[in-house]
């Protein structure tokens, strides 16, 4: 009997929504909500034998929380992981794409579910991944599609488009059979003649944001000021990547009144920083909302700003690092942001 | 983060860029070396135009919007 694992968040494992999202790992024995599908899915000869979830904020923002879900993951010693479907949710994405590299890098075989455009996705590095619909309206066809999968997986196959994987795959190099330019040329033919998809590398796309309610009155808000304008302590003792940062820093501002020239600089790449570091403020306007925070006209200011450099930003790290802000914000209680942007 | 349910108001120069990846809401500035500032301004005159950018940004976070929204500093307004 294979022994199954299966990873959802605090929703899917009926705990409740978004004031939900902060709780820390936890299980259930056997298959729970969407699980009992799936483990229908899987057949007689695997079974669900506990499911594991966590909050989707506490996933995608504590440090260590992949770690600690694999923990509890391995404590039943599944022979296989599977995790979600997320749908286009991103920090559950994130958090199963974390979870399944983990697990992955501990020698447990995986596989992922969720949206293409999920943000996670990048996270997930090579792991199987299978495309789950937009929405949990296509739950069942996702679980049909996941199951499908995790059978294959637990039988030792590998995952294909065919299979509907997404995401990276180990390169292969191989050799085409026509050259660069031949395969160039019937692109273009194949694109004139209608079909607007057809390319060899699916570039990064734009999607459609809803956007969230607006804030009552900011006189009686938490406003977070972010940028990024790579603004940090002189010295830039953290580190922060003038160009295709990689990560976002914290810094805290709870006593302060405004960035003085010489105590912060910009370090970002992308543009003549000197009138930053002649007056950071002009990155963090931190002098002025401090000021509208003493009138009133800012409830609160949240005790530290966010910063990162965007300056060739890869898409996916840039969606990455807005939910990984949007779940430490949401964390803190922050109900709106001022994000600069050069 | 506006996925998330914080509303951002997103002070930036490239606004047409902004408007196209789908930023709700957009506070354009004057440039993009000193997105809350203006180095042709004397000092004082620079501050006041900064508070008007966050007074603005403040504004918008407090708007409803169904899509990207460019809310500029009115040229009247004072600080």
């Amino acid at each position: 009997m294979t022994r199954v694992v299966h990873y959802v968040n605090q929703f899917f494992a009926g705990l409740g929504g978004e004031d939900q999202a902060g709780i820390a790992p936890s299980l259930k024995e056997g298959a729970v909500g969407p699980g009992r599908r799936l483990a229908q899915l899987l057949g007689d000869d695997a079974e669900i034998v506990a499911t594991v979830y966590c909050g989707d904020d506490y996933a995608a923002s504590v440090e260590g929380a992949a770690a600690q879900i694999l923990a509890l993951v391995m404590s039943y010693e599944p022979d296989v992981l599977i995790a979600g479907p997320a749908f286009g949710s991103g920090r559950y994405g994130l958090a199963c794409a974390r979870l399944g590299a983990a697990a992955d890098a501990a020698g447990l075989p995986v596989v992922v579910a969720m949206h293409e455009d999920n943000p996670g996705l990048d996270e997930a590095g090579t792991i199987p991944v299978v495309a789950s619909g937009a929405t949990s309206r296509e739950m069942r066809a996702s679980l049909d599609r996941l199951g499908a999968a995790a059978r294959k997986v637990i039988a030792g196959d590998a995952l294909t488009s065919d299979d509907g994987r997404i995401g990276r795959a180990a390169r292969a190099t191989t050799v085409a059979e026509t050259t660069a330019a031949e395969r160039a040329v019937d692109l273009v033919l194949t694109r004139l003649a209608g079909d607007r998809d057809a390319t060899e590398i699916p570039l990064p796309r734009f999607d459609r944001v809803m956007p969230a309610q607006p804030i009552e009155d900011p006189a009686t808000a938490t406003v977070a000021l972010v940028t990024e304008g790579a603004v940090v302590p002189n010295g830039n003792p953290d580190g922060l990547e003038s160009a295709r940062a990689t990560r976002w820093l914290r810094y805290p501002i709870d006593e302060v009144a405004s960035l003085a020239s010489g105590d912060y600089v910009s370090v970002h790449g992308g543009f003549s920083t000197s009138w930053a570091n002649e007056d950071p403020c002009r990155i963090l306007p931190l002098d002025v909302a401090r000021e509208l925070e003493q009138e009133g006209a800012i409830g609160k200011l949240h005790a530290a700003y966010l910063v990162t450099a965007g300056n060739g930003t890869s898409v996916a790290n840039a969606r990455r690092f807005g939910i990984e802000w949007a779940a430490e914000l949401r964390k803190a209680g922050v109900q709106a942001a001022v994000l600069t942007s050069t | 983060m506006e996925r998330a349910g914080i509303p951002t108001a997103l002070l930036c120069n490239l606004v047409s860029l902004a408007e196209k990846v789908g930023a709700p809401r957009i506070v354009p500035t004057r440039g993009i070396p000193y997105p809350a500032g203006d180095p042709s301004l004397s000092h004082d005159d620079e501050k006041e135009w900064r508070r008007a950018l966050v007074k603005r940004a403040l504004h918008a976070v407090s708007t409803p919007v169904t899509s990207p929204t460019i809310f500029p500093v009115e040229q009247e307004a004072s600080a």
